[in-house]
């Protein structure tokens, strides 16, 4: 049996959403916490392929650079720096799930009810002011480039300076200035020659050097 | 591949201008000697601030003008209000300086903090977009949650940051929620296409029901009851020219924002929302009125007095015509310059080298310090809206407005509760003529107190209702034919 180009989509398709739902089960499913990780890492692999079956590659890519790169290498650290018990945070794990299935049930139906009056209300696509730019005509790199960079430049800014406003207020709320701790003073550092930071002394035996002498403008701290 | 066109920058000079600006003061201050970064770069604050006004005024045609696609829009109405967020931060910037430097808070990040949070609620003026509305909200309330824990090492100055922080990331969530439900059921964040979109027919049950959310968001913004429980502690907890800030400014910011979202994009669909509004106003009035009555701590009185004011500027919005706007921009100008003048007296309340916040600390006063006890009676009086000042004009203007939408009951329970608020600012009045002192305030310190007071005091004097009256109304009518 060959296989032609479509077979071959809808085959790594299958295999692609095999793993990420076996992953899926494994993360919650497993015993040690950093193996959960690692399953997650994988589920994260996989809908990466997914993304890029479904011709969004740049999707893809964040999702490989942004969540296994970063943001899984932290769960990791947290999961192996912290002691957390996980055996404790199981305990009651069959008590609580036929009120978490009941909770989970509601979610399911009102999303399904809001869908299905979202169905009802009609189509409201002629109001859609910035509509994607065409896929036939760039890819979705530059689609994506073109919508942030671009159109919603405004928001873009905005976000960055509520980003700047974060790390002043970090700054604020937690830089303590503390009396007597020794700072590297760069230029001081580079300014100093060889001829004024060390002296090559003749010591006659049993004699030693003078200390006094070797005090220097320099040492002023 | 199109080239895009360069966005027309110049309907948000003053937002560019401020943005830049903030960051070149951040420069100033860390490159600043120690002692000397918080004074300059307070003086170079208020500087940029006067320049953005200017640029503002300047940039004042008459025409609406929308740049960035839509996102940004500049009008009449968005001038007026600008100027009011700039005066009222340029007041609390002019009261901090002796405070911070006493609680040993003179950072200079505080001045850029409140540029930043400037340049947060022009873009909520002007926005023109459920996105840039969230953005320039969320701008100016994390600038505002740091200032509020600016003092780390006082336990109810951190309370108040967190409170403030924590609620408000809850109504965040429930504003975005709501954003969500309408951009679902209409397609559109765009203001303009959402007012065509309800116009053409009634609002479907989502879009409905998402406006709801928006409106809790906005309506904890400008603590309006029932999400106002934040308020009181955050006002107490906070230091002074930062309540005074909290009170002034981000309240004419949201609430333009409020009439933005509601007359804007929602101004054709006024029965839709109309109850709402009127059930928080009277809320609001109610709280105010009866909850201040039994405060003893002026800071708390301050913040239900807020409330209430609150209550009342929301009566004009519930009329929901541009008479409605007009009274809103008008009573949110006039409750501007009572705020200000209200904090600068409180940061004159010292005795023994010490803040005084009881209202029992100013018995007597009228005995040992007559301008300052004429000062606040003035304003007080302003307050409770007794006729001849201007705290009375903007409630007849409000009210007025209800009356000709038909809303007598609001208006009746608007004027009930006005009496009713009389009583706890007469109480001050009456705790500094008529009651013994127990020894005399400390003379005013600072510069920047003594001139908000006295400037507020004037303005809100029976001597320049006269000369004012006709160049207020007139500029909020102005304001408000954006919205015509």
């Amino acid at each position: 049996m060959t296989l032609d180009a479509a077979g071959l989509v809808s085959f790594s398709f299958y295999l692609f959403a095999a793993i990420t739902v076996a992953s899926g089960l494994l993360v919650i499913t497993a015993r040690n916490p950093v193996h959960s990780v690692l399953w997650l890492i994988l589920a994260f692999f996989s809908s990466a392929g997914l993304f890029v079956l479904l011709g969004a590659e740049f999707l893809a890519m964040l999702l490989v650079i942004v969540y296994v790169g970063a943001v899984a290498v932290l769960f990791l650290f947290v999961v192996m720096m912290l002691d957390i018990d996980f055996v404790r945070l199981r305990e009651g794990f069959q008590q609580y799930l036929p009120f978490g299935l009941i909770i989970a049930g509601i979610l399911v139906g009102e999303l399904i009810t809001l869908g299905g009056v979202w169905q009802a209300v009609g189509d409201v696509s002629a109001n859609l002011a910035d509509k994607a730019p065409d896929a036939t005509e760039v890819d979705n790199t530059a689609a994506l480039g073109q919508l942030i960079y671009t159109q919603y430049i405004f928001i873009f800014q905005t976000a960055g300076m509520v980003l700047l406003v974060a790390m002043i207020g970090a700054i604020v709320l937690t830089l303590r200035s503390r009396p007597g701790v020794k700072k590297q003073n760069i230029g001081r550092q580079n300014a100093r020659r060889p001829d004024e930071a060390f002296r090559l002394v003749d010591v006659e035996s049993g004699q030693g050097v003078d200390p006094s002498a070797f005090r220097q403008t320099g040492d002023r701290e | 591949m199109t080239q895009a066109a360069i966005p027309n920058l110049a309907p948000a000079l003053a937002e560019v201008f401020l943005a830049v600006a903030a960051m070149a003061l951040l420069m100033i201050g860390v490159f600043a000697n120690a002692q000397k970064a918080f004074g300059r770069t307070q003086v170079f604050a208020a500087l940029t601030l006067v320049i953005a006004a200017v640029l503002v005024i300047s940039g004042a045609g008459g025409a609406r003008v929308e740049t960035f696609g839509g996102l940004f829009v500049s009008d009449n109405f968005s001038v007026f209000m600008k100027v009011l967020v700039v005066l009222g931060a340029l007041g609390s910037l002019a009261l901090a300086g002796p405070y911070l430097r006493e609680h040993k808070i003179a950072r200079f990040e505080f001045p850029v903090l409140m540029v930043l949070s400037v340049l947060g609620m022009f873009i909520m003026i002007s926005s023109n977009n459920l996105m840039s509305l969230y953005v320039g909200l969320e701008l100016q309330s994390l600038a505002l949650y740091v200032l509020a824990a600016i003092n780390r090492d006082r336990n109810r100055s951190t309370e108040a940051g967190l409170k403030y922080f924590v609620l408000g990331a809850l109504s965040s969530g429930m504003m975005l929620y709501g954003i969500s439900l309408i951009y679902g059921f209409s397609g559109t964040m765009d203001f303009d296409i959402l007012a065509g979109f309800v116009a053409g027919h009634a609002p479907a049950l989502g879009l409905v029901v998402g406006m709801v959310f928006v409106i809790t968001g906005l309506a904890f913004k400008v603590s309006a009851v029932p999400f106002h429980m934040w308020t009181p502690d955050v006002y107490e907890g906070a230091p002074t020219p930062v309540t005074a800030f909290f009170a002034a400014a981000p309240k004419a910011a949201a609430m333009a924002l409020f009439v933005r979202v509601m007359m804007g994009a929602f101004g054709d669909t006024v029965d839709s929302w109309q109850q709402i509004i009127i059930f928080i106003s009277i809320a609001s009035m109610l709280v105010g009125a009866f909850i201040a009555l039994v405060q003893t701590n002026i800071k708390r009185l301050m913040a239900y007095s807020s409330i209430g004011h609150i209550g009342y500027a929301l009566v004009g919005l519930a009329a929901g015509t541009t008479a409605g706007v007009e009274a809103v921009a008008l009573y949110i100008a006039i409750y501007v310059t009572m705020t200000l003048g209200t904090f600068a007296a409180i940061l004159a309340m010292r005795r023994d080298g010490g803040q005084l916040e009881e209202i029992g600390d100013l018995a007597g006063l009228s005995k040992t310090n007559l301008p300052l006890a004429v000062a606040i009676a003035t304003l007080m009086f302003s307050l409770a809206g007794i006729p001849l000042l201007f705290g009375f004009l903007g409630k007849y203007y409000v009210f007025l407005a209800a009356w000709q939408s038909g809303l007598v009951e609001l208006v009746v329970i608007g004027l009930v509760t006005s009496v009713v608020s009389c009583y706890y600012y007469l109480r001050i009045v009456k705790v500094m003529f008529f009651d013994e002192p127990d020894g005399a305030l400390e003379p005013i310190q600072g510069a920047g107190v003594r001139a908000v007071l006295s400037i507020s005091a004037l303005v809100n004097s029976p001597l320049s209702y006269f000369l004012l009256l006709a160049p207020l109304a007139g500029a909020s009518a102005w304001a408000a034919q954006s919205f015509l």
